[in-house]
């Protein structure tokens, strides 16, 4: 680290930009192995010829940014982690940390982004895939003052922090350093296990939120924006459930924000991974596991579920809340399933189904067809649930 | 002979001026005109006049408006037009859906000078204005015949305005049934926003649907949707995207099945005048923008109509006053006797000099003219369709190969792939070149990057090059050098406007109160007259 820089800019007024390039991100795609994570993979990937794709991107990232290196103090890890690219793009990175060049692993990546974070970053804009996302997530947690923005240059990109391409993510970089009014929105952390994934099984998992620069027109997740902000929609979709609510039933919320914020018009505080159950007005549990939730939802008392959607896929069942069984599903009845999304959500699935994946055939048929989705107070789009 | 685009564009360079907003000009004191004392005989008879307002009505303190004297006053308007850029000045092809056509000025002049029109108020005896009743009672006929409709409203003042009122009717027919279940609407992605507003502000739920691979809903999920609860559909077709529904009457019959009346947005019709008529396609009700396909300029809102016209078992529900005519006595008259009417949503016939516009459009035009403005909208469209399709980075998003009618949503999703240019660059850069911006979507954005054109039958083949031409030169700017266009517009007074959502309450200021208000508190200052207002 290199406390004279992070000085000098205070002094100068100039904005952080942290870089972190993930050098062996994407090297798996092309040779169809299905992402890099875990040093064996990296290995295989090379002497099948794959050449690394994140560098490239990175630098057509911060070529965009270029435009405006005088006005921002650029921090980086060594060599192929950012500072060789930088430099070739012209500027001059205060280079921070150490690695062993041509070995770097995930514990460099989370080293790096907890360095940064302690530095004050104003944006971490990082080369890499969903692993990459996932290690950064981990080392700086759910930093409130930390904004991520994702240059896709992964196999796997299901997190909601990647810009369209690399230009996309240097054009939203710049926009959002340029301005004072810091429009930020959160966005999943997600991942897929790469072992089963090998093996064709696709066991995602939402790892949690962190926030991004808003810009509809950069980024992946949110292509379609709208003239509502997200806190007005959730508090007409809370009204419209308000309304409709039924006392002596069970609601049993999914996690995500929708869900959370939705919970929060309520004045209760949901967990945003986990699973919670609301009786008569209260949390009445947390965080619940599948036999928990077994227990609770026993059929004897009326239950709902509701669920919004998860990942870039469009899953209500079987991405990130695989805590809700099947069983449990199939007992709840699909009348009783209240799924809840924006109507900017349900565009960006440019018409494709909404889906789901219980682990059980009987169940998935069950909810397959058309569904009403809560869009807003009394606003319903009725959309197709696919196979 | 007009320019050729290909080796000459226009440039256009905004005049600047620093115009303050008329309130920050105030000077106490000063004055436009000096109203003069009320004669003394005249006080004699009747006093001041402020006698006869009731004393909980009259103002405490004197208004704040500004005062100014009159050359000031022109002066500033002066310079406020120069900045102004619109449909008489440029090739208004860019404000998609909003069927942006030419009125001649012959009407303009009618409607504004004629003292029959002028100087008439709607509670004189209806015997001393036969002449706009008569205008109006036939342009109601005139569009009973080009709908099929047997009864129009002219009342709402815009075409939102109409859905709204169809809502009321709507809700006023199954009430009338003693139906009370039914409480939602149905509409779609790409029918205009209104068309889920109108019936919501008239106390509906609304059901939207997403479109398909062909870019309007499927059959089947509309079907998922009707239900003993469905009130009406409100639905526009073609849609946005310019695409017709070819299976629109299965949805109509569907709708009818399952007890559901239909309303049929015709905000878009110039492309179907004198081809085809909502009546025959099943639906109840309809309304046309008179403010549109009639050549009414656009009035935002204050000489706009939204002609609402509606079925036989509809008609005793539509608003009052109707101008009817009494063939025995030969006369034209307001009918106020109308105890089914879901009332007033305006008052009384709606804006009537826009009314003797569209009246006096129809006859310059007549049965055959209609037509060929259908025709050549529709004309003009596969033209521009075709051109705009060559350029690179413009995508036409849904049913590939399949003909729009007079309008086309466009994408610069692959512009702005490719360059990283997107849409809202294209259109700053527009202005360079002497064009008004395009108009992108309604919300949310289901095609990104759009765009919306709708080169209406008043545009000649060159109006249409010219334009194209004009594309063809910012697409070769994205992707030679970007940031040409990226920091667009260069030869205007404003640059980047931060387009602030518009529900932020915070951030808008739509009277001059707030302004203050809003400026006081976050910044702490008052505005200070400025060097011209002291003077
Ligand atoms: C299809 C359609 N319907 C309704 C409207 C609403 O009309 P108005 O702007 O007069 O309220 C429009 C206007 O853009 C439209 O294009």
């Amino acid at each position: 680290m290199n406390p004279d820089a992070s000085q000098s800019s205070e002094i100068s007024g100039k904005k952080k930009l942290g870089l972190i390039v993930n050098p062996v991100a994407g090297m798996g795609g092309r040779v169809g192995l299905k992402g890099t994570d875990g040093g064996d993979v990296v290995k295989e990937a090379k002497l099948l010829g794959a050449t690394p794709e994140a560098p490239q991107r990175a630098k057509d990232a911060l070529r965009v940014i270029s435009r405006i290196r005088e006005k921002i103090q650029l921090f980086t890890y060594p060599q192929e982690m950012g500072e060789e690219e930088a430099t070739q793009c012209g500027f001059r990175p205060s280079v921070i940390g150490s690695i062993k060049s041509g070995e770097t692993s995930s514990e460099d990546t989370r080293r790096a982004a907890a360095e940064m974070k302690n530095l004050g970053v104003d944006l971490l804009l990082f080369a890499g895939g969903d692993g990459t996302a996932r290690d950064i997530y981990n080392a700086i947690g759910r930093d409130r003052g930390l904004t991520l923005l994702g240059i896709p240059a992964g196999v796997k990109m299901y997190s909601g922090v990647f810009a369209l391409n690399a230009k996309s993510a240097g054009d939203a970089a710049v926009s959002f350093l340029e301005t004072s009014t810091r429009n930020v929105v959160e966005a999943e952390i997600m991942d897929i296990d790469e072992a089963s994934f090998r093996k064709g099984i696709v066991v995602a998992r939402l790892y949690g939120y962190l926030r991004i620069p808003e810009g509809r027109r950069y980024m992946q997740s949110v292509k379609s924006g709208g003239i509502q902000t997200q806190k007005q929609v959730v508090q007409g979709m809370a009204a419209d459930l308000a309304k409709n609510a039924q006392e002596d039933c069970l609601y049993i919320y999914g996690p995500g924000t929708t869900t959370r914020d939705i919970v929060a018009e309520f004045g209760l505080e949901k967990t945003l991974l986990g699973v919670d159950v609301v009786l008569g007005g209260r949390i009445i549990a947390k965080d619940v596991n599948e036999r928990e939730l077994t227990i609770l939802a026993d059929g004897k008392r009326k239950a709902k579920i509701v669920v919004t959607v998860i990942g870039q896929q469009g899953y209500i069942f079987g991405r990130g809340n695989q805590q809700v069984s099947p069983e449990i599903i199939k007992r709840v009845g699909r009348e009783n399933i209240i799924v809840v999304a924006s109507k900017e959500k349900l565009a960006s699935l440019e018409g494709r189904p909404l889906l789901v994946d219980t682990g059980k055939e009987e169940v998935d048929k069950m909810l397959a067809g058309y569904v009403r989705v809560i869009t807003g107070f009394e606003d319903y789009v009725v959309y197709k649930v696919g196979l | 002979m007009p320019r050729d685009p290909s080796t000459l564009l226009r440039k256009f360079h905004e005049a600047k001026w620093d115009e303050q907003i008329i309130l920050e000009m105030s000077v106490p004191g000063e004055r436009g005109i000096l109203v003069r004392e009320v004669e003394p005989g005249v006080r004699k008879e009747v006093g001041t006049g402020v006698a006869a307002i009731p004393p909980g009505l009259r103002r405490k303190e004197p208004p704040k408006l500004p005062e100014i004297n009159q050359m000031r006053v022109l002066r500033h308007f002066m310079r406020l037009s120069q900045e102004t850029m619109g449909t008489d000045l440029t090739i208004d092809i860019s404000q998609g859906t909003c069927t942006m056509k030419y009125s001649p000025k012959v009407q303009e002049h009618i409607a504004a000078r004629h003292p029959g029109i002028r100087e008439i108020h709607p509670l004189q005896p209806s015997e001393t204005m036969q002449g706009v009743l008569e205008i109006i009672y036939k342009l109601e006929e005139f569009l009973k015949e080009i709908s099929g409709m047997d009864k129009f409203s002219f009342q709402p003042g815009g075409g939102a305005q109409a859905a709204y009122t169809a809502g009321c009717v709507v809700r006023a027919y199954h009430a009338s049934k003693g139906d009370k279940k039914r409480t939602e609407t149905i509409t779609t992605m790409f029918s205009h926003p209104c068309d889920a507003a109108g019936p919501a502000t008239a106390g509906f739920k609304v059901v939207t649907l997403m479109p398909n691979e062909d870019g309007y809903v499927d059959l089947e999920a509309f079907k998922a949707a009707l239900s003993e609860r469905t009130a009406a559909i409100f639905v526009t077709n073609p849609e946005d995207t310019g695409i017709y529904n070819p299976r629109i009457d299965q949805f109509v019959k569907a709708a009818h099945e399952a007890g559901a009346l239909c309303y049929y947005d015709q905000a878009n019709a110039n492309g179907m005048l004198g081809i085809a008529r909502a009546r025959d396609a099943g639906f109840d009700l309809c309304h046309f923008n008179l403010h549109k396909t009639f050549s009414v300029p656009h009035g935002s809102m204050g000489g706009a109509v939204g002609a609402l016209g509606v079925a036989r078992e509809l008609a005793k529900f539509l608003p009052i006053p109707r101008v009817e005519y009494d063939k025995q006595g030969k006369k034209y008259y307001l009918d106020y006797d109308a105890p089914d009417s879901i009332g007033k949503v305006r008052s009384f016939m709606g804006n009537t000099q826009s009314l003797v516009k569209s009246y006096s459009w129809i006859m310059q035009h007549g049965a055959q003219g209609l037509h060929e403005t259908a025709v050549c909208s529709v004309l003009n469209n596969q033209y521009m369709l075709k051109k705009l399709s060559e350029i690179p980075g413009v995508v036409v998003r849904y049913a590939p190969g399949r003909r729009r009618l007079e309008q086309v949503r466009y994408s610069w999703e692959k512009l702005q792939k490719d360059t990283g240019v997107g849409t809202e660059d294209v259109l700053r850069r527009m202005a360079d070149f002497g064009l008004q911006h395009y108009w992108t979507s309604h919300h949310p954005w289901v095609v990104p990057e759009p765009f919306t054109l709708e080169p209406c039958e008043s545009y000649s083949k060159d109006d249409i090059d010219e334009y194209v031409a004009v594309f063809r030169q910012i697409s070769k700017e994205a992707y030679e050098n970007p940031e040409l266009v990226k920091n667009a517009p260069h030869n205007q007074v404003v640059h980047k406007v931060i387009n602030p959502s518009i529900n932020e309450p915070e951030r808008i200021a739509v009277t001059w109160r707030q302004y203050l208000k809003k400026k006081v508190r976050q910044q702490g200052i008052i505005p200070k007259p400025t060097v011209e207002s002291r003077r």
